[in-house]
């Protein structure tokens, strides 16, 4: 029952614990190593989504469920925008770069991508209730988008070569797309169910 | 008839064309094709400051850069250029003065300038180098090390006339 939350914790814990244990903290300022684990819990956060909305968690009731989604959604936000703003701060040319598309490392159109599909969300979930979107709706426009954060995040952060621990770091991205693909799939299933 | 089609493609081609004849037509006239002029590197001029001064050694060192520098199309090595590299490094950030740093190709075109360890920053251990002086087009490179615990990096420059 609760292993799941230990397994949980280990998955984001563990990643973040080693790359607190890296030696490329001593070269880094600040600023620096906030905006990169601000990016690890970011990616921690992706894990955390799924489980929620699939209702994987023991002890949290649906409502909980989804109240809980909601926020870390938001919180998803906040950590992608301290991952841009310090990156930004620490090397504005080498942030502009990634934000434009033009950057030499392959990993940083992945996480631009990620961070206005992130963005989208966020925006279309606050505006769900105005603009009237059905639960069906809603599912149209947000599975797709999450499909994109998830592989986004996962290629842009296996790509990285910085202060995360490489198996740490797998077995996170792994847990990532194993938790999206389950979600989406029991999705799939309850609704051919009901059809 | 023969019919003419001009596009994007053709009068790139044709203005290459002209603009390689001519060059090397001025440059080297007993050669009709050789080697082409390095790119600027994305990316390569992020953090650049202008005028790094001539060092014996970036900071304390144990990490080598080097390369070597020859012209365009006969690929004749160039004596005397100078060349500006600059890297976050475990001595410092790559914005930071003290990790920048210049040094002139011997009479064999060759450079090498002994720097502190490349360590990686936004995702890639990496160094930066840039030819600026003048005589010839200006290049950025940003070459990438195979892993962050190599002590040595490469980068080579085939410069064309400014």
């Amino acid at each position: 029952m609760t292993l799941i939350w230990v397994a949980l914790a280990l998955a984001i814990g563990v990643p973040i614990a080693a790359a607190a244990g890296s030696e490329q903290l001593a070269w880094r300022g600040p600023v620096y190593i906030l905006a990169g684990f601000a990016g690890i819990i970011a990616l921690g956060l992706v894990l955390v989504q799924p489980l929620l909305v699939g209702g994987y968690l023991p002890g949290l009731s649906a409502y909980r469920g989804r109240r809980a989604h909601h926020w870390i959604g938001g919180a998803l936000v906040l950590a992608v925008v301290i991952h841009v703003a310090g990156l930004w701060i620490t090397s504005p040319p080498d942030m502009i770069d990634a934000l434009t598309f033009s950057s030499p490392t392959p990993f940083s159109p992945f996480g631009v991508i990620a961070m206005w599909a992130i963005f989208t969300v966020a925006l279309l979930a606050l505006l769900r209730r105005r603009l009237g979107l059905r639960l069906r709706t809603w599912r149209i426009v947000h599975i797709p988008l999450a499909i994109v954060i998830v592989a986004g995040s996962v290629a842009h952060c296996l790509l990285i070569e910085g202060t995360m621990e490489t198996i740490s770091k797998v077995a996170l991205c792994a847990a990532v797309l194993a938790a999206t693909i389950k979600v989406i799939g029991d999705l799939w299933r309850r609704r051919t169910l009901r059809a | 008839m023969t019919m003419v089609v001009l596009n994007r493609r053709s009068l790139l081609v044709a203005g290459g064309s002209i603009l390689a004849a001519g060059a090397s037509g001025l440059l080297l006239p007993a050669r009709a094709d050789g080697l082409a002029p390095t790119e600027t590197m994305s990316g390569g001029a992020n953090n650049y400051r202008k005028g790094a001064a001539i060092v014996e050694r970036i900071g304390k060192g144990g990490f080598w850069m080097s390369g070597t520098v020859r012209r365009a199309g006969d690929g004749a090595p160039l004596a005397g250029q100078r060349i500006q590299i600059w890297a976050h490094t475990t001595e410092g950030q790559e914005h930071e003065p003290q990790s920048h740093g210049a040094t002139l190709t011997d009479k064999d075109g060759k450079f090498r300038l002994e720097m502190p360890q490349i360590i990686p920053i936004f995702g890639q251990p990496h160094g930066h180098l840039a030819y600026d002086s003048g005589e010839f087009k200006t290049v950025f490179l940003r070459p990438v090390m195979r892993s962050a615990k190599e002590t040595s990096l490469e980068a080579h420059f085939v410069l064309q006339p400014a």
